[in-house]
């Protein structure tokens, strides 16, 4: 108190860099094995063997087939997992919020999505093996009961766009019913008594109140879920043992033996990833801060 | 408040009554659209009930076959009484243990600092905070090995600072917990700052300054018991990260658990199937303490 009488900020000029030195094993932490990795990765995609500058790197990552094929099965996947996970863990988040189901299945289905939402990688493939696999639980159940064999009879395979889609869901949508839950709290009451004595129908009440005020937040969270399977790697070795090219798997190929003969092109496959990455968490966040206009 | 309290009563029994008096123009319709809702609520609910639940039922009933035409836990056994299962398992709950007792090291006292002396940092921790959503984990392991599969120099000089972390195992093991940390990073940092929220922070110090204690007597004695359960929520979902991972392990190539799973199930069936299910009763048993801890905020986790 005495000092803020001397200096109007409250510290003194020599206190001002020392107080920094608490949060220093912080920033040495975040640079040795975050910050220095990125930038590796970074200028390696902007160079050549010999350490030169050079485009050429970032040239050939749009010319090469296989990769532009990869990064567009990449992006296709997690857009068709952001909007389905999207949309039923909006659907399912409803029936338990307003949707008027008992209060139990509510805090049921908030557990189950927690614990799903985390349940990824190789005990999930196995999972989906076991259920829709060539001698699944599923497709012997389908076979028993209408004698279609899904293998033979119908395009499905498990080990593609469908079958990967299908197994990312299991954790996409419970990351929805977790955000969106909380979200469709936020709508109040008196809102919608507010519509309903104006006369408004509950179509009208939707689609010109409640909707508008949750759209923000509903696109911010489906653009979480697109990032969320774009990164995902280690469900879908589990699952394709990488025969499906996606993005994370030609990286991972790369990695594990430089099969595009030119690292740099390793590094320029990554950043690539890492763009797409930080467009979504942008987008995310400023439709995140202009939902929080309405709602909480 | 009586009617109030009726509604609820009535709401939770399902049934759906409007006790509100007065007649609106949409009255009528409100009541039906609202049975409607309740089809509905009730359709989606039970549709996302099977797709959770069915791909567990499949795993546990394929797990329990193993033995023609008998039910038992022989594949279970079998997983169970390998002895690679035990060293890969004990293994990565190890690097869990480390990369929680690290990261609350690393994570509590930049925090409490943050909250107390320093709150221009907070933006650009934050940030940095944000950063493993961008770097995927297969391209944090990809700038790792770069990194670290060559000499440590100091910079502009010839001299060799340490070896390459990735040609020997402790330092394997020091990477790849540093690695755990990042992934971890965004969960702890936010479980720990929130639990800070609710505590007063100020007053607790200058009291236990007062009292004559040093920084690490506040910092363990006082901080740390204060902030126990963001502390146990944000261990709880690293250890649930941590424990299955696969991709910064395979490619660091440590004998940890999610590598031995995907592996085994290159060329067994029934005992990946029983390890399947006995990893997801373990994430179940980690997010359902979370849950009685916390009271259910923020437990969405990322390793996929």
């Amino acid at each position: 108190m005495a000092q803020t009488a001397l200096n109007p900020k409250g510290v003194s000029p020599s206190a001002d860099w020392k107080k920094w030195l608490g949060v220093t094993p912080f920033f040495l932490f975040a640079i040795l094995f975050l910050i220095l990795p990125s930038l590796r990765l970074f200028i390696g995609s902007f160079t050549t063997e010999e350490g030169q500058f050079s485009l050429a790197n970032i040239i050939q990552l749009f010319e090469e087939k296989a990769i532009l094929d990869a990064y567009w099965l990449s992006i296709r996947i997690s857009a068709a997992t952001a909007l389905g996970g999207g949309l039923f863990g909006f659907l399912l988040a409803y029936s338990v919020t307003v949707g008027g189901l008992p209060k139990p299945l509510r805090s049921a289905l908030i557990t189950f999505s927690g614990v799903a939402s985390n349940f990824a990688g190789v005990p999930l493939a196995f999972a989906f093996i076991a259920t829709l696999g060539r001698t699944g639980f599923i497709t012997t159940l389908i076979k028993n009961l209408f004698g279609v064999n899904l293998y033979q009879q119908t395009n499905f395979d498990l080990y593609s766009f469908a079958g990967l889609s299908l197994t990312y869901m299991y954790f996409q949508f419970p990351l929805m019913v977790l955000i969106m839950a909380p979200a469709l709290d936020g709508l109040k009451r008196e809102w919608r008594e507010a519509a309903e004595n104006l006369g408004a129908s509950n179509f009208q009440y939707w689609m010109r109140v409640a909707f508008p005020v949750l759209l923000p937040s509903i696109l911010g969270t489906m653009i979480l879920l697109f990032g969320n399977a774009f990164g995902a790697y280690a469900t879908a070795y589990a699952l394709t043992g990488g025969r499906l090219g996606i993005i994370t798997i030609q990286i991972g190929a790369q990695i594990r033996g430089d099969v595009h003969h030119n690292p740099g092109l390793g590094y320029a496959m990554a950043m690539g990833m890492v763009v797409v990455m930080t467009i979504s968490l942008i987008g995310y966040s400023w439709l995140q801060k202009r939902s929080e206009r309405w709602l909480r | 408040m009586a009617s109030e309290k009726i509604r609820k009563v009535v709401e939770m029994s399902g049934i759906s009554i409007d006790l509100r008096v007065g007649k609106g123009r949409g009255r009528k319709s409100w009541s039906l659209s609202r049975l409607g809702t309740r089809f509905w609520s009730w359709f989606w609910f039970i549709l996302g009930a099977l797709y959770f639940l069915l791909p567990l039922y499949a795993t546990l009933n394929f797990s329990l076959r193993m033995e023609r035409d008998v039910i038992g836990f022989k594949a279970y056994i079998r997983a169970f009484e390998d002895p690679e299962f035990l060293k890969t398992f004990l293994y990565s709950n190890v690097l869990a243990l480390l990369t929680i007792v690290a990261s609350i090291i690393l994570i509590v006292p930049t925090a409490y600092w943050i909250r107390l002396r320093l709150p221009e940092a907070r933006r650009i921790v934050e940030f940095i905070t944000l950063l493993p959503f961008v770097v995927p984990a297969i391209i944090l392991v990809f700038g790792l090995i770069r990194i670290y599969s060559s000499p440590i120099k100091i910079p502009f000089t010839d001299a060799t600072l340490f070896q390459p972390l990735t040609t020997f195992e402790v330092g394997t093991d020091i990477l790849i917990v540093a690695g755990y940390m990042v992934l971890g990073l965004p969960y702890m940092y936010r479980s720990v700052d929130t639990g800070m929220r609710t505590v007063d922070v100020r007053t607790l110090t200058e009291a236990a300054q007062s009292l004559g204690a040093s920084w690490f007597t506040i910092i363990v004695r006082v901080i740390l018991p204060n902030i126990r359960a963001a502390l146990l929520s944000g261990a709880l979902l690293t250890f649930a990260i941590v424990v299955g991972e696969v991709t910064l392990a395979s490619f660091l190539g440590v004998p940890a658990f999610g590598p031995y799973l995907f592996l085994l199930g290159q060329h067994r069936a029934y005992e990946p199937a029983a390890l399947s299910f006995a990893s997801f009763l373990l994430t179940w048993v980690a997010m359902g303490l979370i849950q009685l801890f916390t009271g259910g905020q923020g437990q969405a986790a990322g390793a996929h």
